[in-house]
């Protein structure tokens, strides 16, 4: 029966997996961005009280019990206490919503509990209120691996694989070109990392603020001169779901500090 | 509408609607290279040498080392410059730099004169060549008096 997982798991992957050309990461090569930190940034990042990112956490937390919308309820009220109720939530989003019949990410998930128990307006994406919760939960996992195992999710996971692994932009290139198949390298100043997404929302020297997976996503596709899908798009939550399958096992980092 | 107009509409339907669409020039492959220059003149190098520094324009530091001293943070995800006039024939950086993806359809190095078949391109950059025509030999100038 063992074997057989095995077997099934192995075909499961193989069929997963795409196109010919880049070959993925063995697992126990995986590496967060995080190793390649220089030390100075490495301590911001492990230390809460130096950790520009701390503030949006601390903003998360005040936003998780104040009442919001016209049911005038608070997050807290229908969750509780968030370090047990969100434990491991970040770990595993994008998941499935029944109601969507597709991956919805944890900004989606957030907006949802707004609109529909809170009767409130969903939050814009990289408002402050929307990354300050987003940080709030994601810290809840911080330590914990990242688990992507819904077998509801393969055809979306294939999906988001397609779309890291087709060349785009006036550039032509494919996500996978840098960050399977050249990661390690310099691509002028910039260390290639994985790109795993450990630890979004993060806060990115470069922006001096707190920003989303998906803001980082659109760099990497402004920089191949691509039109970045749209915030919430099927595309870019297909990506983040591709992302986090790909970085399963490593450790929710959240929030992380990056250059 | 003139044979040349049409042409000109369907370039800019297929690059994708937004803009004009520019029309890249004929050129012709033979084996490994375009022998003929693109614009029928020779390029200048010392233009070509500052296409190739600035990383917005040829973008070929991000990628690749050379013999830029001033220059630092020099890729090295490509092989160094050095010597790439003596490896490969004035033609042959032509094809290379035109179209490296018919020489290597895996590669990583952009085809700088291309316009056809690319996906999703940001409506700046629409039906866009990454170089001209122009700038191309320039470039193409300058790798060949790389030869150490
Ligand atoms: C030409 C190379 C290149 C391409 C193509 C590229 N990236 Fe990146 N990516 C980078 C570099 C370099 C960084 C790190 C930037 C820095 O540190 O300044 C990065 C960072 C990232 C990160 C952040 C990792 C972390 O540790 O937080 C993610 C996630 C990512 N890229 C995903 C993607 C996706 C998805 C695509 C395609 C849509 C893509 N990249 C295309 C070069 C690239
Ligand atoms: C995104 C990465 C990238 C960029 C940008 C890039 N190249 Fe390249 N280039 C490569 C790679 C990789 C090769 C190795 C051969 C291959 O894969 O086709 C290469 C090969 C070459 C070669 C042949 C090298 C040799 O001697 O074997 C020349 C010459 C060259 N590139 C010139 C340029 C110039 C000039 C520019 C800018 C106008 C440029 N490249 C931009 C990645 C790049």
């Amino acid at each position: 029966m063992k074997r057989f997982h095995a077997l099934m798991c192995a075909v499961v992957l193989a069929a997963v997996a795409g196109p010919a050309g880049s070959a993925d990461i063995p697992l126990d090569q995986r590496r967060s961005g995080y190793a390649d930190l220089g030390r100075d940034t490495k301590a911001m990042q492990d230390d809460d009280t130096s950790n520009p990112a701390s503030l949006g956490v601390q903003d998360g937390e005040a936003l998780w019990s104040q009442k919001a919308g016209t049911a005038g309820k608070a997050c807290a009220e229908c969750h509780g206490d968030a370090a047990a109720s969100m434990k491991g939530v970040a770990a595993r989003y994008p998941a499935f919503s029944p109601a969507r019949k597709g991956p919805i990410d944890l900004e989606q998930r957030i907006n949802l509990c707004r609109t529909e128990n809170q009767k409130a307006e969903p939050l814009a994406f990289e408002s402050r209120e929307l990354l300050a919760l987003t940080a709030y939960i994601g810290r809840q996992s911080r330590g914990m691996p990242i688990v992507q195992s819904d077998a509801r999710l393969t055809s979306a996971i294939d999906a988001g694989r397609k779309l890291f692994t087709q060349r785009i932009g006036q550039i032509s290139l494919s996500c996978a070109q840098c960050h399977d198949d050249n990661w390690g390298k310099q691509l002028a100043s910039s260390l290639v990392p994985q790109g795993h997404p450990t630890g979004y929302p993060i806060y990115r020297l470069e922006w001096q603020s707190l920003g989303s997976l998906q803001r980082r996503l659109r760099n990497c596709m402004i920089g191949m001169r691509a039109e970045p899908y749209a915030y919430g798009a099927p595309e870019s939550v297909e990506l983040e779901l591709y992302l986090m399958w790909r970085a399963r096992g490593l450790t929710v980092e959240t929030p992380g500090v990056r250059p | 509408m003139t044979a040349r107009a049409a042409m000109g509409v369907l370039l800019a339907s297929l690059a994708g609607g937004a803009g004009y669409a520019d029309e890249l020039l004929p050129y012709r492959i033979e084996g490994n290279a375009v022998p003929v220059s693109l614009t029928g003149k020779p390029g200048d190098a010392a233009r070509g040498r500052t296409i190739v520094t600035n990383r917005t324009l040829g973008l070929c530091l991000l990628c690749h080392s050379g013999p830029f001293p001033e220059e630092r943070f020099q890729g090295n995800l490509a092989p160094d410059m050095r010597g790439a006039g003596t490896r490969w024939s004035t033609g042959e950086l032509r094809l290379r730099m035109v179209d490296s993806h018919r020489l290597n359809p895996d590669t990583i190095m952009p085809a700088y004169y291309m316009i056809d078949g690319l996906n999703l391109v940001a409506p700046a950059f629409r039906g866009k060549p990454l170089l001209t025509a122009e700038q191309i030999e320039d470039v193409v100038a300058f790798l060949a008096t790389l030869r150490d």
